[in-house]
């Protein structure tokens, strides 16, 4: 098992990153290239009347028009997970078409791509196409919308995608355990729409050789194999095997680029007609208004406590956008990666989450960091903290009091899940100690001196992902499996060319996977290589999302390596003339065990490369193996953050001035990229909590559509943070032990942000108990002039 | 079409450009320098930042022939026979950054505010980057890795 790795001094990527020569999607120039350059819906609901094409054909440097028309015979780009409603019918799914068809549904709809010799050319083209639409009401508002009688999408008949339970079976008991308690606490929240916001707009490109019928699309994307399978089965029928999908350097994710989305598919198609490569790249604006978004969900929470202060229950409704149409993983993020965490880190026996799903004229909303696990911390931590606030009780006595406790494990929680292993005592014990809790008051004091007021706020988070076992994800409803593969090639002169199914946009993951190798092999990681982000490449793979790359293509790869470690002995044994049974591996030397007889792992490769006296009928040549791997459960990270806020009541400003995030991640393999991931996660997580905000008006229009609208948290919104992950209880299914990292920043730290500010307001002799994010000054100087 | 003339990294460059062309366009589809990335189309994000006669510049915010004439420094030009500078070392030592996007032009406005200001504080540099926008780091390494390439003692900082 690979052991902490301490002395690692940056990353292998970096230099290209840092010397300007990434190969990013855009960076990529083909040949004869054509651009695309889409016409996009500037209402939100509306009838196509007329798309005239005529004059715009006309323009300099046109090549093709294409329109809705063009794509009604092939599919559409499907939903990963069917959810069924509490009545066991199955939920609406609309098609979502390469093109508006039809009627446009949101701002951005794309209705018409326009492919000329520029990006200029086919940008002036766009704006001369002639569409004509009849508009209809914008449906913006989810209660409306399940209350209306206008619809998205007509031929459903009704705004609401789904009425999803879980669990259904549960649902009585918890009714009966609120209506006993002692005592309730409700809150009703927002979980405000977000923007995903990778810096790298995405981009599309591609190629099609008429003589062999291939396709090549590069495209921004963070699972390129599932890219492919979509586009294959479900949307244009191109055979997999005659479709390659690179995904090469790509500028962030975040889950925006999981999807596949329609742009896809257009520059597939129009490569084909004109037998040119076509290249299409998103600008801002574009991003804003087709990426999926995330979160957005409006929730009522209640937390039942006997009179002791134990959890007996908790209850929520919750209405979910998804926007206009379904985007893949739209329907699994509110449901299985939302009701499965609404127990949290706690023993509470009643959970029951009701989760409504509804259409509405906007953007598709879809998994972003976090996805779904952000939502359900977010609603437990808050209305635990209104709990305490009410019963006058310590808010971190009232969630130890009520954690699960480490000979508990394996938990089986109230929501569903089987948590593995966890210490939130020790989480909770090793905050306390960073963050200094005891210099609290003091520094409350010293900011009240200056006029401001300081809030504390805490907050215990759990989180599942490593998504997942398929049989689980089967039986709930996934469409796909979630496994990873990895191939480990051994070259015939000693070096390693490690093929993976994740893909990397910021994770490190050519530093990171290469010492998994290493480790187990006893040689240099140096002489490692990783080959991700090409279907022509690498086995297979789901890709990289829900903090899944190590631990299931982690897995994967020490799988395959086990096997190389099989076979290599059997060659070592022929090698020095024993049993294979008797060889030994230790630091790259193959040995007979208790003897000085010895073959390095390069003269192994190279006999398996030259089997001039091979036993032929035992050993195989060469030396590559591949391992699919398929994990048990989730992983289950956990954590203990705390935040320190200053208000100034004059102007309600909130300024974030300590951080403090403890982390269980079980085993860490590279500290150092472990900590920017959390860094990462703290930054989008701060930035939900006080900066974000994606806000369409009555008519659908976006009106928080670029950097001018929509704050992105800058260097000077945030603090250092203090980022620990000592306490780590390692995973007890994965060979590595690892839980994921990438999300829990985003999911633990907006509730503690808070709470922090709710404890500043309230220290200041404002007793506000909620405030929905983003906590701008506004929202918070209007909610001291009320209380 | 006009023709243009400016010396981009050390090196006279002449290309006919439209009227229109950007900077930044020219730059990554005139000269395939394609460091200087193209993050947002309302001059925010700072992944386009280049140096023009010595000053740091958002390249999408000019056109190609205002800079005419000009002494144009980009990312490629930043490391020498692919040694990486003092900044660019610190970004890597500090994991000063993740997907990589960016990060051209991060070390593009830091080489500008250390020639400015060779020992910012930390309150300097958190101000000075607000017009470059880093959507994975959290920004934590990066501010430690500016204070570390100005010589600044960072092992207090948090570590990583
Ligand atoms: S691309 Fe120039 S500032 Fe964003
Ligand atoms: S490293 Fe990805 S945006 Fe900064």
């Amino acid at each position: 098992m690979p052991k902490d790795i301490n002395e690692v001094v940056g990353r292998r990527e970096d230099a290209r990153f840092l010397t300007g020569t990434g190969r990013y999607t855009d960076d990529i120039t083909q040949h004869n290239q054509a651009a695309a350059v889409f016409a996009r819906s500037p209402i939100a609901n509306g009838i196509i009347r007329k798309i005239d094409v005529s004059a715009a054909e006309a323009m300099p440097g046109v090549l093709a028009i294409f329109t809705g028309e063009d794509f009604t015979e092939v599919g559409g780009n499907p939903a990963g997970w069917m959810i069924n409603s509490r009545d066991g019918s199955p939920m609406h799914e609309p098609k979502r078409p390469v093109l508006a068809h039809g009627k446009v549904r949101h701002v951005g709809d794309a209705y018409a791509a326009v492919i000329a010799e520029t990006p200029e050319q086919a940008q002036d083209a766009m704006e001369a196409i002639d569409a004509d639409f009849e508009e209809l009401p914008a449906i913006v508002d989810m209660a409306a919308a399940l209350s209306g009688d206008d619809y998205v999408h007509d031929e459903i008949g009704t705004n609401q995608c789904f009425d999803w339970g879980w669990i259904e079976d549960n649902r009585a008991a918890t009714d009966a355990a609120i209506q006993g308690a002692h005592h309730v606490t409700t809150l009703e929240l927002v979980n405000n729409r977000l923007v995903p916001n990778a810096m790298e707009p995405r981009c599309s490109m591609a190629s099609y050789h008429p003589a062999t019928e291939e396709y090549v699309l590069h495209t921004t994307s963070q699972n390129p194999h599932l890219t492919r399978l979509l586009i294959s089965a479900f949307v244009l029928g191109i055979p997999e095997n005659k479709l390659t999908v690179i995904a090469p350097d790509v500028g962030g994710g975040f889950g925006s680029k999981i999807y596949h989305y329609g742009e896809e598919a257009l520059v597939l198609a129009a490569a084909k007609k004109l037998g040119r490569p076509v290249k299409w790249t998103a600008d801002r604006t574009e991003a804003f208004l087709t990426d999926a978004h995330g979160r957005d969900h409006v929730t009522k929470i209640e937390l039942a406590l006997d009179a002791e202060g134990n959890f007996l229950a908790f209850r929520t409704e919750t209405m979910a956008n998804v926007g206009a149409y379904l985007s893949n993983f739209s329907t699994a993020t509110p449901t299985f990666l939302h009701g499965t965490l609404m127990a949290g880190n706690y023993t509470v026996p009643n959970v029951y989450v009701n989760v409504k799903a509804v259409f509405t004229n906007t953007a598709p909303v879809d998994a972003y960091r976090g996805a779904g696990r952000p939502e359900a911390t977010y609603s437990i931590e808050r209305v635990i903290d209104k709990a305490a606030r009410e019963l006058g009780m310590d808010p971190i006595t009232l969630r130890r009091q009520n954690f699960v406790k480490p000979d508990q494990y394996p938990f089986a929680s109230a929501a569903g899940l089987e948590y593995d292993s966890g210490n939130y005592d020790a989480l909770m014990d090793r905050m306390e100690e960073i963050a200094d809790l005891g210099g609290f008051t003091a520094r409350r004091a010293a900011s009240e001196a200056k006029g401001m007021w300081r809030g504390l706020g805490i907050n215990a988070y759990i989180e599942a992902c490593g998504i997942a076992p398929s049989n689980l994800v089967g039986v709930l409803g996934s469409r796909v499996g979630l496994y990873d593969a990895a191939t480990v090639r051994v070259n015939a002169t000693g070096n390693l060319s490690v093929m993976v199914g994740a893909h990397s946009h910021g994770q490190g993951h050519e530093t990171a996977f290469p010492d998994i190798v290493a480790d187990m092999l006893g040689i240099n990681a140096a002489s490692i290589d990783i080959v991700h982000g090409d279907t022509s490449k690498i086995p297979f793979g789901m890709g990289t999302y829900g903090s899944r790359s190590l631990a299931v293509c982690g897995s994967a790869v020490v799988r395959a390596t086990e096997k190389i470690i099989v076979k290599a002995k059997k060659i070592a044994a022929h090698m020095l003339e024993a049993s294979d049974l008797d060889i030994e591996l230790k630091d790259g030397v193959f040995s007979v065990a208790g003897t000085n007889s010895s073959v390095s792992f390069g003269e192994v490769a190279l006999k398996a490369y030259i089997p001039h006296d091979f036993p032929i009928t035992e050993i195989e040549p060469g030396l590559e193996e591949t391992a699919f791997y398929d994990p048990a459960n989730f992983t289950y990270p956990s954590g203990a953050y705390c935040c320190e806020v200053e208000v100034d009541p004059e102007t309600g400003k909130v300024s974030v001035e300590r951080f403090t995030a403890v982390d269980d991640f079980g085993n860490v393999i590279n500290p150092m990229i472990v900590t920017g991931q959390v860094h990462g996660g703290l930054g989008q997580g701060i930035g939900q909590a006080l900066l974000e905000h994606t806000t369409y008006d009555e008519n659908g229009q976006l009106l928080s559509a670029s950097y001018m609208d929509y704050t992105m948290p800058r260097a000077d919104d945030l603090p250092f943070f203090h980022v620990d992950h000592s306490q780590g209880t390692p995973c007890t299914h994965n060979p590595l032990g690892v839980k994921g990292c990438g999300e829990a920043g985003a999911i633990g730290s907006p509730p503690t942000v808070v709470n922090a500010v709710i404890d500043a307001l309230n220290s200041g002799g404002k007793p506000v108990t909620h405030l929905d994010m983003p906590l701008t000054p506004h929202r918070v100087w209007s909610a001291m002039q009320t209380v | 079409m006009t023709t243009v003339t400016m010396t981009v990294n050390g090196k006279s460059v002449s290309r006919e450009v439209e009227s229109r062309t950007l900077l930044s366009a020219f730059l990554r589809d005139g000269l395939n320098l394609t460091g200087t990335h193209i993050g947002c189309d309302t001059s925010q994000c700072g992944a386009c930042t280049v140096h023009v006669d010595g000053k740091a510049v958002k390249a999408c915010t000019m056109f190609a022939l205002e800079a005419e004439g000009a002494e144009v420094g980009t990312i490629e030009g930043q490391s020498s026979h692919g040694k990486l500078n003092t900044i660019q070392e610190a970004f890597k030592e500090h994991h000063g950054l993740q997907c990589g996007f960016c990060t051209p032009g991060m070390v593009m406005t830091t080489a500008a505010l250390l020639k400015d200001n060779p020992t910012p504080s930390e309150a300097q540099i958190r101000a000075h980057l607000e017009g470059n926008i880093c959507r994975c780091t959290g920004y934590h390494n990066i501010v430690k890795a500016i204070m570390a390439a100005s010589g600044q003692d960072v092992s207090a900082i948090a570590a990583a």
